[in-house]
């Protein structure tokens, strides 16, 4: 099952590094207490679902590359999501002079 | 094994090593400008890793994208909010972090096994390699062409939202307005959103 890819790695090689990336992604996001952290926290889980498009495109897809389009796509969305996100930090740090996510409280019950 | 197979599973082997070593570091470690560095550094090793995959465009894009632009946005926002405070002690803080790691390596088991035991439909039709670039062309302006034009909207919509939203003092324009005296009033006061006492 291992063997029967083209080059000397395998798709499953790419899908375990993914998978651990994006695991880690998902610790951070949940543990971090400075908020950039969490922002930087996404943008590893990103990256996972990235490698996972691009290793889906180049082995199971490699003659019309959609995968390529898509993680062109998330990317886009990904330095959106990072400008917009610090832009609403900043302004949060103005207001409350933390980035201590357990003070980010507001809307909370 | 000829050499240029050696060489291909060596490079896998040190960008993956790289890259999972760089994201529990980012997670882990205290200082968050090493955290900064290091997230940099986890983005050029997945680059190499689109590099491994013959997408060249899509690395460059990542490398020009992510370490060019995210990752310095991020070091400025370090740079502008860089206070060193105490963090409040929470109770339950190591349990949470257990139970949640615990959460995240069933995850990760879950995520291995179905990538090692699915069937995948394996060897697909042969990699077109170099000519990637011209298809990523051809696709964004064929059939990818509503997503592509939205994408821009997307970024200009992302643009003026951040420029508003790091503004320093937002004033309302009050001088058509004129019913909204009392709105001016407020921003001429700048009250901030808290109270005092609900920020100590």
């Amino acid at each position: 099952m291992l063997e029967n890819s083209i080059g000397p790695v395998p798709l499953q090689a790419y899908l375990i590094v993914a998978a651990f990336l994006f695991c880690t992604g998902v610790w951070g996001l949940i543990n971090s207490r400075n908020a950039v952290r969490v922002l930087m926290s996404i943008e590893l889980m990103l990256n996972a679902v990235n490698i996972n498009l691009m290793s889906f495109s180049s082995y199971i897809d490699g003659s019309i590359i959609r995968g390529q389009v898509f993680s062109i796509f998330v990317i886009t969305v990904a330095a959106a999501e990072a400008a917009v996100g610090l832009a609403i930090l900043l302004s949060l740090y103005r207001n409350r002079v933390t980035i201590d996510m357990e003070s980010f409280n507001l809307l909370k019950w | 094994m000829n050499i240029a197979f050696s060489t291909e599973l060596i490079c896998f082997l040190i960008l993956s090593s790289v890259i999972v070593a760089g994201s529990l570091a980012v997670v882990l470690l205290e200082n968050i400008v090493y955290s900064a560095f290091l997230l940099g550094g986890v983005f050029m090793a997945v680059a190499g890793l689109y590099l491994l995959l013959n997408a060249s465009f899509v690395a460059a894009a990542q490398i020009l994208v992510y370490v060019g632009a995210v990752n310095v946005l991020i070091l400025f926002a370090i740079m502008l909010v860089n206070k060193k405070e105490k963090l409040k002690p929470i109770e339950g803080l190591k349990i949470r972090k257990f139970i949640s790691g615990g959460v995240c390596g069933g995850l990760l088991l879950l995520l291995l096994r179905v990538s090692i035991t699915t069937k995948w439909n394996l060897p697909g039709p042969t990699s077109i390699g170099e000519e990637a670039t011209e298809r990523i062309g051809e696709h964004l302006f064929t059939d990818y062409l509503l997503p592509f034009e939205l994408a821009s909207i997307l970024l200009l919509m992302a643009m003026i939202g951040a420029i508003v939203l790091a503004r320093r003092d937002v004033s309302i324009p009050t001088d058509d307005i004129n019913d909204f005296k009392d709105q001016k009033s407020l921003s001429d006061k700048k009250i901030p959103l808290l109270s005092e006492t609900s920020l100590k």
